[in-house]
């Protein structure tokens, strides 16, 4: 009997604290290749210092992360980055001065580990597998604008581009469709979704926009005051009634804000 | 070969023109004189008034060797750097014959080393730094003014004299101070074994804390103090030390205090019976100052500073030595600089030979205050030739050229 | 012993007032505006001397004479900030920050000039303040009165300031500023008015640090630089835009002077420094600043950073042709000139690589220009090396200072970073200075001349002329190779560049020392050139040259500094030539420059470059 594969993501007791205030205590959770898990909660309910400490911005007071099975607990950013997680953030963040396709270069040229080179022009490498990227998230026509005149939702797309760049086991996504227009979103994360399923990649996202969630996510995590009150598919999550609770209590219903 | 060909050029292409018409002979001699005016304007506005004094008088008494002396003014902004690049320019495109000027040490040695390395003359009126004849000392570099060794030798013939046996010191914290300090220490030493140095300060020029430093000062409690501070330190310095009583019942000796430059700030708070270096530019009544002062304020309507007399002085010595080699060829002026004797304000001087180093003395005194302004008393003049060190030891000092 | 100590702790505070006056305006200002006022300084030394003439005038015997011609004073300075904020500042309030410090110190130069026109070149001993003459003993020691006063100065202004910052709405509106610009003009708040007035305030605070100083300290035509970098060392040290920061920071600074006195009087030239330099490392928003202060810093020239196109390498190949053949047409002192301009251009492109692609602003690039000629002239001085050795040795110890410097540097940004490394450079000057044995002090190191082939001026321009090509292009190539992308990737979006693997910090770190390198390189061909070094070239002034020419060429581009530096160091050279006043008008030049081309030269042509294109597109598609 081979051992049971572990899952891409699993945090463990998680918690972390700020001056006194808890704003993740104990959460402890998986994500499983090719798999889309939202992460929910009214606001302050700690979704993004449990981000923070998933993507190693922030360093639990207790808990472990394991990638793959691998613990990656208060790693740096950039060290998880090369264990296969990518990343994209509630506020976009692009390089400005830069094209397109070099924002997509430039995290190619990182994920090969070229980035010290000398020598030899950045714009000249990887621009197939940069392209091939681009016109996987629709944005190939729009490869030599400038980053900093895009509008937002194109800055979404380049950001799941450049996530995908080092062939990630596990896509961390913050808020991926916040700012968009309601079409946009369901069409980018219909995009994240199909290709999370393609590739086998796991992705842990969270989200305020219910319609978003409970039309892509496989499984919906639910965090309230730093503590994780349910989880389980979308019919389950949506007739829990701690859940119902805590968002009417909040003024938040199902079918966005 | 290759000056004729880039000669020839420039001469076709018209850009070389000016330079060309003003060949050897015809024109009037050139000088370029560098110094540091935007730096330090309080010296040098009375330097350069006279200097431009002394050009129209020799000019207006038919020039020298029946030409016109005319000088091309440069600011090295205090930077030895840029008084470098102005040499240069000086000399290849304003094709002057004489180098000269400079007020700080720094910029003096920067030139000198420049004049040493290019075989021109550099006529340094002002620097003071002991290297520039002695240990950098070189064929092509003179000096006017007294340089440091000497106004310390001066100032110490009287410290000697003096009861005090527990010194204090204060200094500003470059080249100048510190080569002051040593020669004051050393030579004092040689004069009076019994004296002990109880403590030195060394503000940074331009930037004296004066309450914490006249108090570090007198937590040593010494009998006497030597200074070398000027300008706004020394005001700051003198005005602090006056409230807190510092100078009372010790005795003070201090460089270049007296010159009217410095001497002039202190108005009303000039401490009394300090002995001074300096200028008595309204007592001192011989003939030929009493010619250069009038003629000074004749032109300007102000009296003549320190800074006065080394600019007009500096043109006179350049006079004299055009005359001496009867040319303007750059080999003949540094020998006629040699052992070139002339008059000047303050009596006849000498460039000697042995280190290039003009006997030009100065008056030390003691200060006092009148209608609320300091000036010298009790003043004589010290010729520079007694206070230099003997000629073996300055051959000692001076490498062989 | 105890009555010794006590006494210069009552000296440290004395001197601490005026400092944290200025430094207190200069905070506030900085805090509101973003601007860094190198002219703050001059508003101190312009207080001084209003405040001499204004006391003299109307009787310095008589208390309200000599009271009144104080405020009056205070208040004139003021009004000068406020023509210098509505005639300058507000026209270039949308360039990016540094503008606005290139344009304060366009101003510094022609408030030096204006000064020596209007007061003379001598030093003006004002009066002592009616009703303190005289002294008190306080410990054994007598302790002047005026001391005591100034003493008092410093808390109670920063008690006036607390009340109005909390209890007047302008206060509030100060402060909120200061903490969040943008939500401020977001309230619909007259910014206009409210960065004139802030202007106007901070200006009379530095006036009235200079007027106070009447009584205690001759006034001079040095004041301004002197105050303005203990000003900047208070400012950084108290945290920017923290008015108690400063405070305790000039208490600290006048304290640490005052008792550094007493166990090593030489170290005061570099005291200050090695106290902001230790207080930065441990506390990388000063004592009391938060991060929140933090400058917009690089916005504004986020956009696509493009290889030279077909028009712009035809003009640099026929600019390159006209370098090479020049020596054969012009005269030998334009060759000479010629020579400046190229090592000059080779040390702005050297601190271009870390202002443009890596977003650092250095106030210190002088340190490593200087230590690269430092090491030229102490090979030749001490090791006998030949030409060619030394300039190999030159940005190896440039290169060495770069590592030490910029692990400390790299690890901060924003104007602390800035500022530490103005603090790491006034360290190396100091060192230069006073370890006199090794470097002969401020005579410096004679006798640096090149080798024989070298020595004719055409020979030696053609030297410096293909290493200047040559590490210009190597800095060309870095910029456009991966490293130079991940740099520009740290400095557009650190937290990106982070999540896709670059370490930003240790990327700085080698552009601190590839800069160093450079600028080593051109310190060397500098030393050689002038056959001498001194500590003037890492002092300041050489520090502010290079940032000069950086933006005025502009920090966009990559060719911006080569022309930068031949625009800046050109025009000073003519001027200083044409007239005495080369100052004011350099400084006029340097202001109008800013006005007019608030890209840099290089950058304003690119723009407008960009508008006629989009313009043809427009009319073709119309």
């Amino acid at each position: 009997m081979s051992a049971p594969v572990p899952p891409v993501l699993e945090a463990r007791d998680l918690a972390r604290s700020f001056g006194g205030v808890k704003a993740v205590d104990g959460a402890s959770f998986s994500v499983e290749a090719g798999k889309l898990v939202a992460l929910i909660g009214p606001n302050g309910a700690g979704k993004t210092t449990c981000f923070n400490m998933l993507n190693g911005q922030i360093k639990p007071d207790r808990g472990e992360v394991l990638l793959a099975g691998q613990p990656i607990t208060g790693l740096a950013p950039r060290k998880i980055w090369r264990l296969g997680v990518g990343r994209t953030f509630q506020i976009t963040a692009t390089f400005a001065s830069m094209t397109v396709r070099e924002n997509v270069q430039m995290a190619l040229i990182s994920h090969a580990g070229k980035s010290w080179r000398l020598f030899g022009r950045a714009d000249q490498r990887r621009l197939g597998p940069a392209d091939a990227l681009l016109a996987q998230v629709g944005m190939a026509e729009q490869a030599e604008h400038a980053c900093g005149v895009l509008a937002y939702g194109d800055l979404k797309r380049v950001e799941l581009a450049v996530a995908l760049a080092n062939e990630p086991k596990l896509l961390l996504m913050d808020e991926p469709t916040a700012g968009m227009a309601p079409q946009e979103r369901i069409a980018l994360m219909a995009l994240t979704a199909r290709i999370a399923r393609q590739r086998g990649i796991a992705v842990l996202f969270t989200e305020h926009d219910m319609d978003v969630v409970f039309a892509h996510a496989d499984r919906v995590l639910v965090l309230d005051r730093g503590r994780l009150i349910a989880s389980g598919t979308s019919a389950e999550v949506r007739s829990n009634p701690q859940v119902r609770a805590v968002y009417l209590g909040s003024g938040v219903t199902s079918g966005g804000h | 070969m290759q000056i004729d060909r880039r000669s020839f050029v420039a001469g076709t292409l018209a850009l070389g023109v000016p330079q060309l018409a003003r060949a050897q002979g015809a024109g009037p001699i050139r000088i370029g004189e560098i110094n540091s005016y935007t730096a330090q304007p309080a010296f040098l506005k009375p330097y350069r008034q006279a200097w431009e004094l002394a050009q129209e008088q020799i000019n207006a008494a038919g020039g020298v060797l029946g030409r016109k002396l005319e000088t091309v003014f440069r600011d090295d902004a205090g930077k030895p750097e840029d008084a470098v690049r102005h040499a240069a320019d000086l000399a290849t495109a304003e094709k002057v014959d004489i180098i000269a000027g400079g007020f700080l040490s720094n910029v003096g040695l920067a030139l000198a080393d420049y004049a040493n390395q290019n075989k021109r003359l550099y006529v340094a009126s002002e620097p003071l730094a002991d290297a520039l004849v002695w240990s950098k000392g070189n064929r092509y570099t003179f000096r006017l003014r007294p340089s440091t060794y000497m106004q310390a030798a001066m100032l110490v013939e009287e410290a000697a004299k003096l009861p005090a046996k527990k010194w204090a010191i204060v200094a500003p914290n470059y080249e100048y101070g510190q080569s002051a300090v040593k020669w004051f220490k050393e030579l004092l030493l040689k004069a009076r074994p019994d004296v002990t140095f109880v403590a030195e300060q060394f503000p940074a020029l331009g930037r004296i804390d004066a309450g914490a430093t006249v108090q570090a000062l007198e937590a040593a409690k010494p009998e006497a103090i030597f200074n070398v501070t000027f300008a706004v330190d020394l005001a700051n310095f003198v005005r602090a030390g006056n409230t807190r009583g510092l100078f009372e019942g010790r005795q003070v000796v201090s460089m270049l205090t007296g010159e009217p430059e410095y001497l002039d700030t202190l108005g009303a708070e000039t401490p009394e019976g300090w002995i001074i270096t300096g200028y008595p530019h309204a007592d001192l009544q011989t003939p030929e100052h009493v010619k250069f002062r009038d003629a000074y304020k004749a032109k300007y309507n102000d009296y003549p500073r320190l800074g006065s007399v080394v600019g007009y002085e500096t043109v006179q010595a350049i006079a004299a030595a055009l005359a001496k080699a009867g040319a303007t060829d750059n080999e003949k002026l540094v020998d006629a600089f040699e052992g070139l004797k002339f008059g000047s304000a303050f009596g006849p001087i000498e460039f000697r030979k042995i280190d290039h180093q003009s006997t030009l003395g100065a008056y030390v005194g003691k200060s006092a205050q009148k209608n609320g302004k300091g000036v010298m008393v009790d003043w004589s003049y010290r010729d520079g030739a007694k206070y230099l060190p003997s000629d073996d030891e300055v051959r000692k000092l001076r490498p062989a050229v | 012993m105890l009555d010794l100590v006590l006494t210069q702790t009552l000296n440290g505070l004395a001197s601490a007032s005026s400092l944290f006056l200025v430094a207190c305006g200069l905070s506030i200002i900085f805090g509101v505006t973003r601007i860094v006022n190198f002219a703050h300084g001059s508003l101190y030394m312009l207080g001084g001397y209003l405040a001499f003439t204004l006391v003299t005038w109307l009787g310095p015997a008589d208390p309200l004479g000599f009271w009144g011609g104080v405020i009056l004073a205070v208040l004139l300075t003021g009004l000068a900030g406020v023509l210098i904020e509505a005639l300058i500042l507000r026209r270039i309030y949308q360039a990016p920050e540094l503008f606005q410090l290139l344009a304060t110190f366009g101003v510094v130069l022609m408030l030096q000039d204006i000064a020596l026109a209007t007061w003379g070149p001598e030093d003006k001993l004002g009066p002592r303040a009616p009703g303190f003459r005289s002294f008190v003993i306080l410990f054994d020691n007598r302790f002047p009165s005026y001391e005591l006063f100034l003493i008092a100065v410093g808390p109670v202004v920063l008690g006036l300031i607390w009340l109005l910052f909390h209890r007047t709405r302008w206060g509030v509106l100060i402060r909120a500023a200061t903490q969040d610009r943008e939500m401020v003009s977001a309230l619909g708040v007259n910014q206009r008015l409210l960065f004139t007035s802030v202007f106007a305030f901070g200006a009379a605070l530095a006036g009235l640090g200079g007027a106070l100083q009447l009584p205690r300290e001759a006034i001079n035509l040095h004041m301004d630089l002197s105050m303005i970098a203990e000003a900047f060392v208070v400012v950084v040290v108290g945290g920017l835009g923290s008015v108690t920061g400063a405070y305790l920071a000039a208490v600290l600074i006048g304290v640490l002077h005052a008792f550094g006195i007493l166990i090593l009087p030489k170290i005061t030239l570099v005291l200050v420094f090695l106290v902001m330099a230790a207080v930065l490392i441990v506390r990388p928003h000063g004592l009391l600043g938060k991060a929140a202060v933090e400058p917009r810093g690089h916005a504004g020239q986020l956009f696509l950073l493009r290889p030279a196109d077909g028009a712009a390498k035809a003009f640099g190949a026929v600019a390159l042709g006209l370098l090479v053949l020049a020596p054969l047409v012009v005269p030998d002192h334009v060759v000479l000139t010629l020579t400046d301009l190229v090592i000059f251009a080779v040390f702005a492109a050297s601190l271009h690589l870390l202002m443009g692609p890596g977003g650092i602003t250095s106030f210190g690039h002088a340190a490593y220009f200087g230590l690269g000629a430092y090491g030229a002239a102490l090979a030749v001085k001490w090791l006998g090396s030949p030409m060619e050795e030394a300039l190999m040795l030159a940005p190896l110890m440039a290169g060495i200072a770069g590592a030490i410097f910029g692990w400390f540097c790299v690890r901060l940004s924003g104007v602390y970073l800035a500022m530490l490394t103005l603090a790491f450079a006034q360290i190396a000057w100091a060192t230069a200075f006073q370890w006199v044995d090794l470097t002969g002090g401020d005579n410096g190191i004679l006798g640096v001349w090149p080798s024989a082939w070298a020595v004719p001026k055409m020979a030696f321009y053609y030297l410096a002329l293909a290493i200047a090509v040559l590490v210009i292009a190597a800095l060309r190539i870095i910029i456009f190779a991966p490293f130079g992308y991940a740099l520009r990737a740290g400095r557009d979006s650190p937290l990106r560049a982070e999540a896709i693997g670059l370490d930003v910090g240790r990327l700085q770190w080698a552009a601190f020392v590839i800069a160093a390198i450079a600028a080593g390189i051109a310190g060397g061909l500098f030393a050689f050139s002038k056959g001498s070094v001194f500590p003037t070239y890492m002092a300041i002034p050489r520090s502010v040259d290079a940032l000069l020419m950086v933006l005025l060429g502009g920090v966009q581009t990559v060719a911006g500094p080569v022309i930068g530096a031949f625009a800046y160091m050109g025009l000073n050279e003519q001027l200083m030539k044409l007239t005495a006043y080369w100052r004011f008008v350099l400084g006029l030049s340097i202001v109008l420059l800013v006005v007019l081309f608030p890209r840099g030269l290089v950058g304003t042509w690119l723009y407008w470059r960009a508008r006629r294109e989009s313009a043809a597109q427009a009319a073709a598609t119309a």
